[in-house]
């Protein structure tokens, strides 16, 4: 589903990927660890399409497309979703309206029939309703004033409203207590699926006790240093990044 | 509600940039190129006017004479020639029409383009619309159900006519004859426009419309509004704004009087759409307006919502003079400029009686390589104790070319006044854009949706009616302002 190969990407002058690859089948859950500033939030990015990161080299295949060369919201239609790390806000627009503009714009993108308001909402209040993502949540302003963990949770019930394809989580996990965490993985496990892939960005080995990792991903200096099963993620907790990252070289 | 996406299905469907950038071929009688006191003659002869109605004309002609056209703003413009336009266009059509039927069919296909809803459907919505087109109001529906409770709602030309004292006891009461240049040329020239009379304790059943269209090429549209709500009284009044696309500009200087008695409520709400240019800066309207409402009674209250997308130049300060004691005045704006358009508009709340309250909720977007500037002025008068104004003033500037200024005067001669002023100056930020694009939304609609957002405490001031055509406005307004 997703083929990343000898990834080379800018911001601004400064090189933050430096040939990267990374494959990912349909049906995976993939974890990607590393220290801060190895470049786990810019890979993110590139894949969403954030203007400002440029590719320099190398290519990102998505299912058998080249993917640099879509417009971010032509991603999102095609179903490639990013939970960010730091979830925007936008004052003025409730939730639900925003909510309601974004799956209608893929919906409209992919030649589908849009919903209306009443269809929108009766499909967000029921996915709402497993995150404890609350009525009042959804009328207020999107992502204003909302904790850290609300922040995470809408992101995950977006997730589940977009049922994307190709879904990545930038550090989801961080500033959740251990209930939201509980929920928030349910939510991924529940979207688990032959035909869906994930990549899920994390610094604690805790969450991959509730999201079980197909293969894990350590990124460091920009680039993939060490890879492995679920076990790694023990050994990374026990050893350290700069350990592992010397045995691997 | 999904504005953003309505706004994305009305621009597909317009397939240009601006919707309103029709003519309407219908023939026209005009008034004789340029202006001197047969002009003023001919437009109060048009009329049927009464002479003191003449003299009062006159008088302002003699006064512009000697004023000078206002330079303090923050706009500019090439030299309007007064003497190479227009003063008087009326469709061709008499004598007065009993029903709509009668109405010349262009007229109302002109309408229908313009989305008016001047047929059955405007009576479910419950809005009546007294259309002004260019000088001459056309059709005025809904009289009927407004004269069961003494609302009088008519062409000013009409109630000059038929309620002469009314008129002659307010006319130029609030916005004197002399006030400016504009307002005195009005004064001289003013073809049309709406009047309303809102009788000792009734809430106006619906709420009144009227909208306004400069069709006739090199015409200056001088309207001219008078609303009086007398005790106790409650008005709505909603005014929409559109003229076709032409190269030349076109002015506009309308004059909006409003009075409010002991306990009444005026409610005036603009949409105002005129043609901006294009995006190179040709064409456009100059729209020149003094809109001004007096709290003249204890308790009275005068709320300005205006939404200003239109225009190549907007120079607009509704205001209020809070008079009466516990009278209360509210300014409420959206001002939209993009591509070179100029606007420098905000409003005066001039406190004079006790515990006199006002409120200034300001919002200018600028994009592209436009000027914007809120230019407002409070005041609290010796005797006026008290008083309270609470001021916010919020920019957002879209790309790098344009310019957001904000220009407030505060005068207090009360030791006991109360004034607070709030301003931002934002950017649409990167991140925020990401975000919609993320999540779907195209560049235009992310843009009209978070823009949308920073206008909401107007839009939500507005009637329902106006706020869905208003959020939609927004989007195709803001259009090519990013990317
Ligand atoms: N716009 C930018 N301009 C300059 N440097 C940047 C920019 N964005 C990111 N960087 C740098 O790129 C490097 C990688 O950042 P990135 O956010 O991808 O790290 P990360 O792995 O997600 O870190 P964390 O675990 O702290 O979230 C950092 O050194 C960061 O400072
Ligand atoms: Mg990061």
């Amino acid at each position: 589903m997703l083929e990343i190969k000898n990834l080379h990407v800018k911001v601004g002058d400064k090189e933050i990927l430096k040939g990267l690859n990374l494959s990912l089948a349909a049906g995976q859950v993939h974890a990607i660890m590393g220290p801060n500033g190895s470049g786990k939030s810019t890979l993110s990015y590139v894949l969403a399409g954030r203007a400002g990161y440029d590719i320099t080299q190398g290519t990102i295949t998505y299912n058998g497309e080249d993917l640099g060369a879509l417009a971010p919201e032509a991603r999102a239609a095609k179903g490639v979703f990013l939970a960010m790390q730091y979830p925007v806000e936008i004052p003025g627009v409730t939730t639900m309206m925003f909510l309601k503009s974004a799956l209608n714009a893929q919906r409209r993108a992919r030649g589908e029939k849009e919903l209306d308001a009443i269809g929108v909402l009766k499909i967000v209040r029921q996915k709402a309703a497993t995150l404890n993502v609350s009525e009042e949540m959804l009328k207020r302003a999107l992502n204003v004033g909302f904790s850290g963990g609300e922040k995470k949770r809408l992101e995950i019930l977006q997730m589940k409203l977009f049922e994307p394809k190709l879904a990545i989580l930038d550090e989801t996990d961080s500033g959740l207590d251990i209930d939201a965490l509980k929920l928030v993985a349910e939510g991924v496990n529940s979207l688990r699926d032959p035909s869906r892939a994930m990549l899920v960005i994390t610094h604690y080995q805790r969450l991959l006790d509730y999201i079980v990792p197909d293969r894990i991903h350590v990124l460091a200096k920009g680039k993939i240093v060490a890879e492995g099963g679920k076990e790694l993620a023990k050994e990374l907790e026990a050893k350290g990044y700069d350990q592992i990252i010397k045995d691997a070289a | 509600m999904s504005s953003a996406a309505d706004t994305k299905n009305t621009v597909a469907a317009l397939g240009e940039k601006y919707k309103y950038g029709f003519v309407t071929e219908i023939e026209t009688e005009k008034a004789p190129k340029g202006l001197n006191e047969d002009t003023v003659r001919y437009v109060s002869a048009k009329k049927n006017e009464p002479a003191w109605m003449l003299e009062w004309r006159l008088a302002a002609f003699k006064r512009w004479l000697d004023m000078k056209e206002p330079s303090w703003a923050r706009v500019h413009y090439p030299k309007i020639d007064y003497q190479n336009a227009y003063y008087y266009a009326a469709p061709k059509q008499t004598p007065k029409l009993q029903s709509l039927d009668e109405v010349d069919p262009k007229l109302l296909e002109t309408y229908k383009k313009l989305g008016i809803p001047l047929n059955e459907q405007m009576a479910l919505a419950g809005v009546a619309v007294d259309a002004v087109f260019d000088s001459v109001s056309v059709a005025t529906t809904f009289k009927e159900k407004l004269n069961e409770v003494g609302v009088i709602f008519c062409p000013i030309s009409e109630a000059i006519r038929d309620y002469p004292e009314m008129v002659q006891k307010y006319l130029g009461t609030v916005v004197p004859v002399t006030d400016n240049f504009f307002a005195t040329l009005n004064s001289a020239v003013f073809s049309d426009g709406t009047f309303v009379y809102v009788p000792k304790g009734v809430r106006c059943p619906m709420e009144l419309s009227t909208y306004f269209r400069i069709n006739a090429s090199e015409t200056g549209q001088f309207e001219r509004t008078l609303i009086i709500a007398d005790e106790g009284s409650y008005v709505s009044y909603l005014e929409g704004c559109t003229a076709p696309k032409r190269d030349e500009n076109q002015l506009h200087a309308a004059v909006v009087e409003l009075v409010a008695l002991e306990g009444a409520e005026i409610k005036y709400s603009t949409v105002q759409n005129w043609y901006p240019g294009d995006e190179n800066g040709v064409g456009g309207i100059f729209n020149f307006v003094t809109k001004r409402g007096d709290c003249r009674g204890d308790r009275s209250k005068i709320s300005w919502t205006q939404v200003e997308t239109g225009s190549a130049i907007t120079w607009k300060y509704p205001s209020c003079i809070l008079r009466g004691d516990g009278s209360v005045g509210e300014f409420y704006s959206i001002a939209i400029a993009n591509h070179y358009q100029q606007a420098d508009t905000g409003t005066k709340m001039i406190h004079i009686g006790k515990n006199t309250r006002s409120r200034i909720i300001s919002k200018g977007i600028s994009a592209g390589k436009a000027h914007n500037t809120y230019r407002g002025l409070v005041s609290v008068l010796g005797k006026a104790d008290n008083a309270r104004n609470f001021t916010q003033c919020d920019s957002l500037l879209i790309g790098k070319e344009c310019g957001a200024h904000t220009v407030p005067y505060i005068e207090s001669r009360n030791p006991s006044a109360k004034i607070e002023h709030e301003a931002t100056t934002s950017k649409i930020a990167d991140d925020q854009l990401f975000y919609c694009l993320q999540r779907g939304l195209g560049q235009e609609e992310a843009v009209a949706l978070i823009v949308n957002g920073f206008c909401k405490e107007v839009l939500q001031q507005l009637p329902m009616e106006f706020a869905v055509e208003a959020q939609k406005l927004v989007g195709i307004s803001l259009e090519g302002s990013v990317g």
